[in-house]
Parts: structure tokens; C-alpha cells; sequence
């Protein structure tokens, strides 16, 4: 099967649906880029596709009407999504960082979020959100976060965030399929990612995690980049007879508890590798699940391997410090391996 | 005002009679607190929804505030669905979910009741911008309040209208009050209407009392969006009877100010003109408005005693799928 990177799967899942629903567009800015040129520079028309090339080439297939460059206004946009998607359309947004939700959030948050609710079930907001999270990338603190708990608090929104091409293809055409508004969290450092992705269109149902590797000896579950600093972590403690199960929720709202679930009871510890910052964090929502629902199966401590409760610094070598390393991965599994098991009557 | 025939006429008055004697209930039960929650009243502004939703087509769309009651009854939403809203019925538009703030029917053009300020006009915007995209000869309207204009939602939205040329109608309700704050002290360009120059949107103000003012403007802004002429603004000058929720004492209000935009009421100011003109007959009116306060008394005792929603309904609804 031919490999992809995720940056082009994204890009081609955006073209088939567009192929396929008239409805379905993309509004963002600078998503193709030298809006207002076209004419006296019709080279420079596409000129970015996104910050990083993600909608690159779509322009020319589907011109301006569907690929909308807006303005810098992200609530005006965001917004009017939600009102085009109640009128009938299929809208995706991009919010160009997740650090710049914070113009916007109240669109997402109080109304996409809550119509079908508050509107007694009557109305749908099938808008699709997407977004680039994470650190790695020098980028500084507000273009560096990881804040996939603030979407996934708010019940209304539905929240995917995908670590292989294969899965972002999938997932993303599942997500512009749904009825419900969906946050489609992309990372920065992994769009070069390449695996073998399908040429045709196919979906993932949100909600279903994804097993890297299997184990007996502790459970990882890695959230986005994570996964793969937890598959590394995993290798290097085969070396050392501990084998590790690897997993990626991929979707944190709808979650798949059952397969972690699972692979607690099945393994009896636990390490959550989630580069957010602790607090309120998916890992401490995944502890606190496996703690309620697996606490009998858990043969020592859960543990957390995060990044640190501090904004995402520029200089090198502390934003390196700042993220969770495969070491720390593997030290803490191995801190797991050596506390006493519990004595059980 | 030319238009209007009889019984048009006669249908807006009873729009407007239906939403002041609604609203006089809201008050009421508020007072008793036969109502739980925050209850905000539309009386006083009754010719701004009056003039203008009549005028749009069910497939037309609004968004609302959290002072929708009087949009919601001008768009001829059952009296009997509103109040059980009110009342947390499952007999409500929403099932009793959204109360008072967050009336809508979609099916009618409403989209619905928006509990933030500002917060429906992207969003009206976007549904605009859809009927263009489909080729659909649909228009969209947004209301909201003169403490709106200072939102980002407001500029943006307004932005976007501009750039895209999107069918829709801002209307400011301009009360006079952002809660409590006076639009003489909030307001720095004076008038909301002449805030719109930066994004090229034509707009006007008009005398919010006077229904017909209303409904001719409004026929110029829907006339210019359907016709492919873009945005406009219409602000409506007008006055909250009531304070900013049911239970506010507003003490804020000077009683000279109270009193002038009373002699100025929009309901007799319709009797006023019809009569002048020789249109309806006062006997007539008396008729429609006992029927509408008839109405409006089994709709609230209807309400009273329908029933509350099943408790599975907590988690119905969230989303589509899950």
C-alpha cells in the first residue's frame, strides 16, 4: 500500500468529501492563501494552504466559493459555521494554532456546543473544527499548547486527535460525516508522519481507541505524539523483559473506556503519556476512570508522565525539558514494576 | 403603511396585544415565583418584532436574544409552547430544556434564543451566507441589544456580513439600557447606526414605537437582501418597560425618562394611527386584545399544569450520536 504523511492525508480526506458534498467547505484564514491577488498574481493564489500546506492544492480544484479565506476573526467565523451548518451546510473551520481558540471559544462553547441541547434535540450543528496542537516545534508558549481538556470538558463537543496518516484520514472523513460539531486536533510535529493510508475514502468510528502493541506487564496510553514516545518507551523496555500494551484513545469525546478498561485489568498498571499540562488533563481524567472503574486489577500506583504546569518555553533545551521523554516514560514504568504488589485476601 | 390590508393589520396588532399581555404574565408569575430562573421581558418593545417578522418568510431565519419571548410570539410559536418553556414543561418548544433564554423553533425560521450577548450574530450571519452558497433566496436577521455593539462577535459578524456580502439584517433593539448601564454613558459613537461605516453596511434609524416605521425599513433591508444588495442595519429606538431581568427594582430609571417613552407606547401608537386613518375601529381592537389576553391566560394555566419532562431527558439531546 502506498505511504502517506499525515499532512496529506488530512489534505486528501478534505478533497474526497469535498468531491463528494456540495455542501461540505472550508472556511479559515490564509487556508489558501493571496486572497484579493488573484488577479495580478494568480501564482501567488494557494501561496500558504494553511501555515503548514495542509489545504494546499484545493484551491485550485474547488476555487474560492469553497475554499474561504476569512479574516482574522476567528469568532466571526467559527460563528458563522454554526449558523451555515444549522441552514444546511457542512462547513470546516480552522482555528490556524488551538492557542487561538481563545478569540473564539465562546461560538464553541456556548453555542455549537449547546443548541441541540437547550433547543430540545431539534437542531444539529454538523460543523467540523480544525486545529494544530502541540510543542516541539519552537514556537513559544502560544503557539505551543496542548489543550485537548478544554474541549473535551464540554459535553456537545466531540474531540479526535489523530497520530498516524491512517487514522487522520479516517477520522477526519468520520468527523466531517457527523452530525455533531467535532474538534479535529491535528500536531504540528507529527504532519510528516507517513504510513500506508488507503487511496479510497474510508471512516473510523469516533470512539474507538487503537492498540500499537500488546502487553502483560503495564498499560500505556498515549495521547497524540505521546502514543509514539510511548511505543519507544515500550521497545526499550522489551529489552528488559517488561512488556508494555501500547494505546491511543485517538477520540477523547466520545473516549473508548472499554479498551482501556481492559487493558488495565488485563496488565494491573498504568502510565498516561499526555504532553498537556497536568491538571484537569486527559491523563488525570484516564486515572481517575481506571481508578473508579479498575481500582481492584491495579497491581501498583497509576502514574502520569505529563508536561510540566507551566506555559510551553521558546529556549531549546527547555522546551525539551518541559516535554515528556521516552526515559521518563520508561522510568516510570519501571517504578511501577518494582513497588511491592499489593497483598490480597 | 400603504400595504396593509384589514385583516394584516388586524394581525399585527394581535401579535403585539398577545406579546404585551404575555409578558404582563411573566411579571407576574415571577413576583410569585411560580417560575424559577432568569426571566427577561420584551414589553415596551413589542413594534420591533411586530414590524419586522411578520415580514419574513418561514424559510427566512433569525437569532434571538435572551429577550425573545416578543420574537418568538411574532413568529406565531403557540403561546401555550413559550409559557410551558418558561415553566421547564416538557410540553415546551425545547422540552423545557432551555427556558426562558433559549426559546427557538427552526421549522418556523427561528434558530433560537441565544444566552450571550452578541452571540447570534455570527450565526445568523453564517445562515445567510449558506442561503447564497445553496442559491437559496432566503435571508437571515439578527437582533440584538444596544450593549451588544461592544462584543467582538458584533464587529466580526458585521465584518464577515461585509466581506461576503451576506444576506442578512442586524437589528438593534436599542432599549436604552445594557443592563444597567445607560446608552448615553456605553454608546461612544452616539448611535449604533452610525457604527457601521467601517464595513461599508448601509444602515438607519428609526422610531422603534411606531410599528409601521419599523415594518418600512424592514422591507427596504429584506428587499436589499434578497435582491443581492448585501447587509444592512436597522437600529430601533425604543424602551425596556421592564429592567434587565424580572426582579431588577431599577432604581437607575429616571421617572421623567420612564414617562415619556410611555406617552410614546408602540400599542397606543398603533390605536392612534389606525384610528386617524380610519382602518380598524376601536371595537375591533378591543375584540382582538380581550382574545389575546384570553389566550394568553389558558396558555399560562395549560403550562402551569403540563407536565415535567422525564429525568432521562438530563443526558438527552447532547449530541446527535455518541
Amino acid at each position: 500500500m502506498r505511504k502517506l504523511s499525515i499532512k496529506d492525508a488530512i489534505n486528501e480526506a478534505l478533497r474526497q468529501e469535498m468531491e463528494a458534498d456540495e455542501r461540505v467547505l472550508l472556511f479559515g484564514e490564509d487556508i489558501a492563501g493571496g486572497a484579493g491577488r488573484d488577479e495580478i498574481y494568480p501564482e501567488a493564489a494557494d501561496a500558504w494552504g494553511g501555515p503548514f500546506g495542509v489545504t494546499k492544492g484545493l484551491l485550485a480544484q474547488f476555487g474560492r466559493r469553497r475554499v474561504v479565506d476569512t479574516a482574522v476573526a476567528e469568532t466571526g467565523f467559527i460563528g458563522a459555521s454554526i449558523g451555515a451548518a444549522i441552514a444546511g451546510l457542512r462547513p470546516i473551520a480552522e482555528i490556524m494554532y488551538i492557542d487561538f481558540i481563545g478569540t473564539s471559544f465562546d461560538q464553541l462553547l456556548n453555542h455549537a456546543a449547546k443548541l441541540r441541547y437547550v433547543y430540545g434535540g431539534k437542531v444539529s450543528v454538523p460543523i467540523v473544527v480544525r486545529t494544530v496542537a502541540g510543542a516541539g516545534y519552537r514556537a513559544a508558549a502560544e503557539h505551543s499548547q496542548a489543550l485537548y481538556s478544554l474541549y473535551t470538558h464540554v459535553p456537545g463537543l466531540k474531540v479526535v486527535a489523530p497520530a498516524t496518516a491512517y487514522d487522520a484520514k479516517g477520522l477526519l472523513i468520520a468527523a466531517i460525516r457527523d452530525p455533531d460539531p467535532v474538534v479535529f486536533i491535528e500536531h504540528k510535529r507529527l504532519y510528516m508522519y507517513e504510513d500506508d493510508v488507503p487511496e479510497e475514502p474510508y471512516t473510523i468510528p469516533l470512539g474507538s481507541a487503537r492498540i500499537y502493541r500488546e502487553g502483560h506487564d503495564a498499560t500505556l496510553v498515549g495521547i497524540q505524539k505521546m502514543v509514539h514516545t510511548a511505543v519507544d518507551a515500550a521497545k526499550l523496555l522489551a529489552d528488559e523483559g517488561i512488556n508494555c500494551e501500547v494505546i491511543d484513545p485517538r477520540s477523547y469525546s466520545p473516549l473508548d473506556t472499554t479498551t482501556i478498561l481492559a487493558s488495565v485489568r488485563k496488565t494491573g498498571r498504568l502510565v498516561i503519556v499526555d504532553e498537556s499540562h497536568p491538571r484537569c488533563s486527559l491523563a488525570t481524567d484516564i486515572a481517575a476512570l481506571v481508578a473508579e472503574d479498575a481500582f481492584d486489577a491495579l497491581r501498583a500506583p497509576i502514574r502520569r508522565v505529563t508536561g510540566a504546569h507551566a506555559p510551553v518555553p521558546f529556549s531549546p533545551p527547555l522546551e525539551d525539558a518541559y516535554l515528556p521523554s521516552v526515559d521518563r516514560v520508561a522510568d516510570a514504568v519501571r517504578s511501577l514494576m518494582t513497588k511491592p504488589v499489593a497483598s490480597r485476601a | 403603511m400603504d400595504d396593509i390590508d384589514g385583516p394584516e393589520l388586524l394581525g399585527l396588532w394581535q401579535r403585539m396585544v398577545r406579546i404585551r399581555h404575555f409578558e404582563r404574565r411573566v411579571s407576574t408569575i415571577a413576583e410569585t415565583r411560580e417560575v424559577e430562573g432568569y426571566l427577561h421581558i420584551y414589553a415596551g418593545q413589542e413594534a420591533v418584532a411586530c414590524g419586522i417578522i411578520p415580514l419574513l418568510r418561514e424559510s427566512d431565519w433569525f437569532t434571538s436574544t435572551y429577550r425573545n419571548h416578543g420574537h418568538a410570539i411574532a413568529r406565531d410559536i403557540p403561546l401555550e409552547a413559550i409559557a410551558a418553556e418558561l415553566y421547564g414543561r416538557v410540553t415546551g418548544v425545547c422540552q423545557g430544556k432551555g427556558g426562558s433564554m433559549h426559546v427557538a423553533d427552526q421549522h418556523r425560521g427561528m434558530i433560537g434564543g441565544m444566552g450571550i450577548v452578541a452571540g447570534g450574530l455570527p450565526i445568523a450571519t453564517g445562515a445567510a451566507f449558506a442561503a447564497t452558497y445553496l442559491g437559496q433566496d432566503r435571508v437571515a436577521v439578527a437582533f440584538f441589544g444596544d450593549g451588544a455593539v461592544h462584543q467582538g462577535a458584533w464587529h466580526e459578524a458585521l465584518d464577515f456580513a461585509g466581506l461576503f456580502q451576506c444576506p442578512v439584517i442586524f437589528v438593534c433593539e436599542n432599549n436604552l439600557y445594557a443592563e444597567t448601564t445607560a446608552v448615553d454613558y456605553h454608546l461612544l459613537a452616539g448611535s449604533v447606526a452610525d457604527m457601521t461605516a467601517n464595513y461599508r453596511i448601509p444602515s438607519i434609524q428609526i422610531d422603534g414605537m411606531n410599528v409601521f416605521a419599523v415594518r418600512e425599513a424592514a422591507a427596504d433591508a429584506i428587499d436589499r437582501a434578497r435582491s443581492g444588495g448585501g447587509p444592512s442595519l436597522i437600529e430601533a429606538m425604543t424602551y425596556r418597560y421592564g429592567g434587565q431581568y424580572e426582579g431588577d427594582t431599577q432604581t437607575y430609571k429616571p421617572p421623567a425618562e420612564v414617562a415619556h417613552w410611555q406617552s410614546r407606547d408602540p400599542l397606543t401608537r398603533f390605536r392612534t394611527i389606525v384610528a386617524e386613518r380610519q382602518l380598524l375601529k376601536d371595537a375591533q381592537l378591543d375584540e382582538v386584545e380581550a382574545a389575546a389576553a384570553a389566550e394568553v391566560t389558558a396558555a399560562f394555566a395549560t403550562a402551569a399544569a403540563a407536565p415535567w419532562p422525564d429525568l432521562s431527558l438530563v443526558t438527552a439531546d447532547v449530541y446527535t450520536t455518541y
